[in-house]
């Protein structure tokens, strides 16, 4: 079945905040919004889940000390624990602080990395990735609405954007 | 307005008595010969004979037979004064040489304890007025409706700093033996004090300490007058002055801190010196007080008196709080592990009596002053629940009182440290002291700035 979306373009983030608010209210369903840069607080106005990038940062955070830990403990202290100037290599304890500063950085490398990558994949970010851009000016200084017409009346959801302040209203049909 | 509630007002003051009380039992206590000892270890048996073992231990290190080296090490001021008055080898001049050491580190307990407490809240207000002067310097737009707390916190700087200057003018005068540079038969046998008392001597340290008194309570006064003063004014032209004064402050303080933290904490140890030390002490001091302006800020807001405070304030004190915990934890592993790396022998003494003598303390502060800060306040929602900060704050400020303690008690009393009755009533005593000027500070002035630019942006903070 071929879907409808009716897309409308608005010029100024305040309207379009504006806008999310009176569509919300009026129960349609808005499927996308494109706009050229963050707007402050529009996650919350369409309200979306908020994001769990941070526990998932935090988790791979505990991996990268792990790694850390298990590397260091076998190279130095089960593999070959050799005397080196002098450093206890009886037990990891023994030489702990000399191994904190890589358990800390590899702790941030892991956190950093695999959220960067996990922020990728969910966002389905790659190189060659082709643009989903409806309207190029959605880059520059407009902000595009898409909403879902499947169910309703075209004519009354054209004349209810064109309300909210709308600049442009296409129908579209795939 | 806030009125200072009578509940707390008599809280305070209790603290105050049953603190002075226990005060003046731990002085009563302390032995006053080598025979008290005597008879304290007698009636401590089982306890007695570890206190010797540990003690005869000590005692063979500061030999003077051995190397120079091992002098150092042991660090045993009061064994070396011994020294000079009995004969080497005799097993009874030992013995007594064992109680003597045993009796000076008893007699500097209640001292300590004092000195540890008495520093430990003077040094909340001190951060106060940092954090504070940072906010104003840095036109913060979050936290004028915080500066009232601000200001009421460091009321106790006035009070505060001048009983440290009185204890310090204490050792001065012999009253006790904090500071074994203070004392003329130490000296005369101790080559490293004595290459150092161009810097380590009386009358100049109570100089610098005036000093630094006088310059941070004349910026405490300005401050605090031309901020009440905005509030009549009819332009915005004090506000730039106290943004002047708080960027001069900043610069004074920097400078005079990092001094204040060789005079009167570094200096107990005169064989040892550390570089970071100024910033180490620094750290402990602006997350002790952001911690304090939290709790205040809450206790204030839970009493409805803070009328523009919202969860975002407390958000942003939090994110203080986790940062600067993280700040100190780099500052004393930084410290720490450079001189446990290159373990030179005249500087590793200071960890070496640390973790030999106070393992838990030393250790326990780590797990109090960065496990439990990181792990209840790194969740953003955490930073908003009160009960959570409350926690959270309670643990950092234990955590910093054993910070002060692990850096004062094992140059004044070694291995005979216990958190008693001494430690706690001196708690008490400067904790009500505390809670007493720094309320009576906030009911002196109405709790929201009126006339500060910043004011309605941070009425309206949001984060």
């Amino acid at each position: 079945m071929a879907s409808k979306v009716i897309h409308a373009i608005y010029t100024d983030d305040d309207l379009l905040l504006q806008a999310v608010k009176q569509v919300r209210d009026a129960r349609y369903h808005i499927a996308e919004i494109y706009s050229p840069f963050p707007v402050h607080g529009l996650d919350k106005a369409m309200g979306l889940e908020p994001t769990r990038l941070a526990i998932a940062s935090f988790l791979y955070g505990l991996v990268g000390m792990s790694v850390a830990i298990l590397m260091m403990n076998f190279i130095m202290i089960s593999d070959w624990p050799q005397d080196i100037g002098g450093k206890p290599s009886f037990s990891f304890l023994q030489n702990l602080p000399a191994f904190v500063p890589i358990i800390f950085e590899l702790t941030v490398f892991f956190a950093a990395h695999l959220m960067v990558i996990t922020f990728y994949m969910r966002s389905k970010l790659w190189p060659f990735k082709a643009a989903e851009n409806p309207d190029v000016r959605t880059t520059d200084d407009h902000f595009l609405m898409e909403i879902d017409a499947a169910n309703h009346s075209v004519e009354d959801l054209s004349k209810f954007l064109y309300d909210t302040g709308a600049l442009e209203i296409k129908l579209i049909e795939n | 307005m806030y009125t200072l509630s009578s509940r707390l007002k008599l809280t305070a003051i209790i603290f105050m008595i049953v603190g002075a009380i226990g005060l003046v039992y731990a002085f009563i206590a302390a032995p006053d010969t080598i025979e008290d000892v005597k008879e304290m270890m007698a009636a401590d048996a089982h306890h007695g004979s570890e206190e010797v073992a540990v003690v005869e231990n000590d005692v063979h290190l500061a030999n003077p037979e051995h190397s120079e080296d091992e002098h150092i090490i042991a660090e045993d001021h009061e064994g070396e004064e011994a020294h000079g008055e009995t004969t080497h080898g005799d097993e009874a001049g030992h013995d007594n040489e064992h109680y003597e050491h045993l009796l000076h580190q008893l007699q500097n307990k209640p001292w300590a304890a004092v000195y540890i407490a008495a520093f430990f809240f003077f040094m909340i207000a001190l951060g106060t007025m940092a954090f504070y002067a940072i906010q104003q310097a840095a036109q913060a737009g979050w936290s004028p409706v915080l500066f009232r707390v601000m200001e009421g916190i460091t009321a106790y700087l006035l009070p505060g700093s001048i009983i440290m200057f009185v204890l310090l003018a204490l050792s001065g005068f012999h009253f006790n033996h904090l500071f074994i540079w203070m004392d003329p038969e130490v000296v005369a046998h101790d080559e490293i004090i004595q290459n150092k008392t161009a810097y380590l001597n009386v009358p100049f340290l109570l100089i610098r300490a005036a000093i630094y008194i006088a310059g941070w309570n004349i910026f405490r006064y300005l401050l605090r007058r031309n901020s009440l003063r905005l509030d009549e004014a009819t332009d915005d032209r004090l506000h730039k002055t106290n943004f002047k004064l708080a960027a001069g402050f900043l610069v004074f303080f920097l400078v005079s801190e990092s001094m204040m933290s060789w005079d009167w904490i570094m200096s107990v140890d005169p064989h040892w010196f550390s570089t970071l030390f100024g910033w180490y002490v620094f750290a402990s001091m602006i997350v002790s007080a952001v911690t304090v302006i939290a709790l205040v800020t809450i206790y204030l807001k839970s009493r409805g008196f803070l009328e523009y405070v919202n969860d975002s304030h407390i958000h942003d004190l939090a994110k203080f709080m986790f940062g600067f915990s993280i700040f100190w934890t780099y500052l004393w592993f930084s410290q720490f592990m450079l001189i446990w790396y290159s373990n030179i022998p005249e500087e590793v003494t200071y960890f070496i009596t640390r973790i030999d003598d106070y393992t838990l303390p030393f250790f326990g502060m780590v797990v109090m002053n960065f496990v439990f800060p990181v792990l209840l306040l790194m969740n953003s929602d955490y930073k908003r629940i009160n009960l959570f900060v409350i926690m959270a704050g309670i643990i950092i400020l234990c955590g910093h009182y054993m910070d002060i303690f692990v850096m004062i008690m094992p140059a004044t009393v070694g291995e005979s440290w216990f958190i008693g009755i001494p430690e706690i009533s001196a708690l008490l005593l400067f904790a009500g002291l505390f809670v007493f000027v720094v309320f009576s500070g906030l009911t002196k002035a109405p709790l929201l700035p009126k006339r500060n630019p910043f004011i309605k942006e941070s009425k309206h903070f949001h984060y």
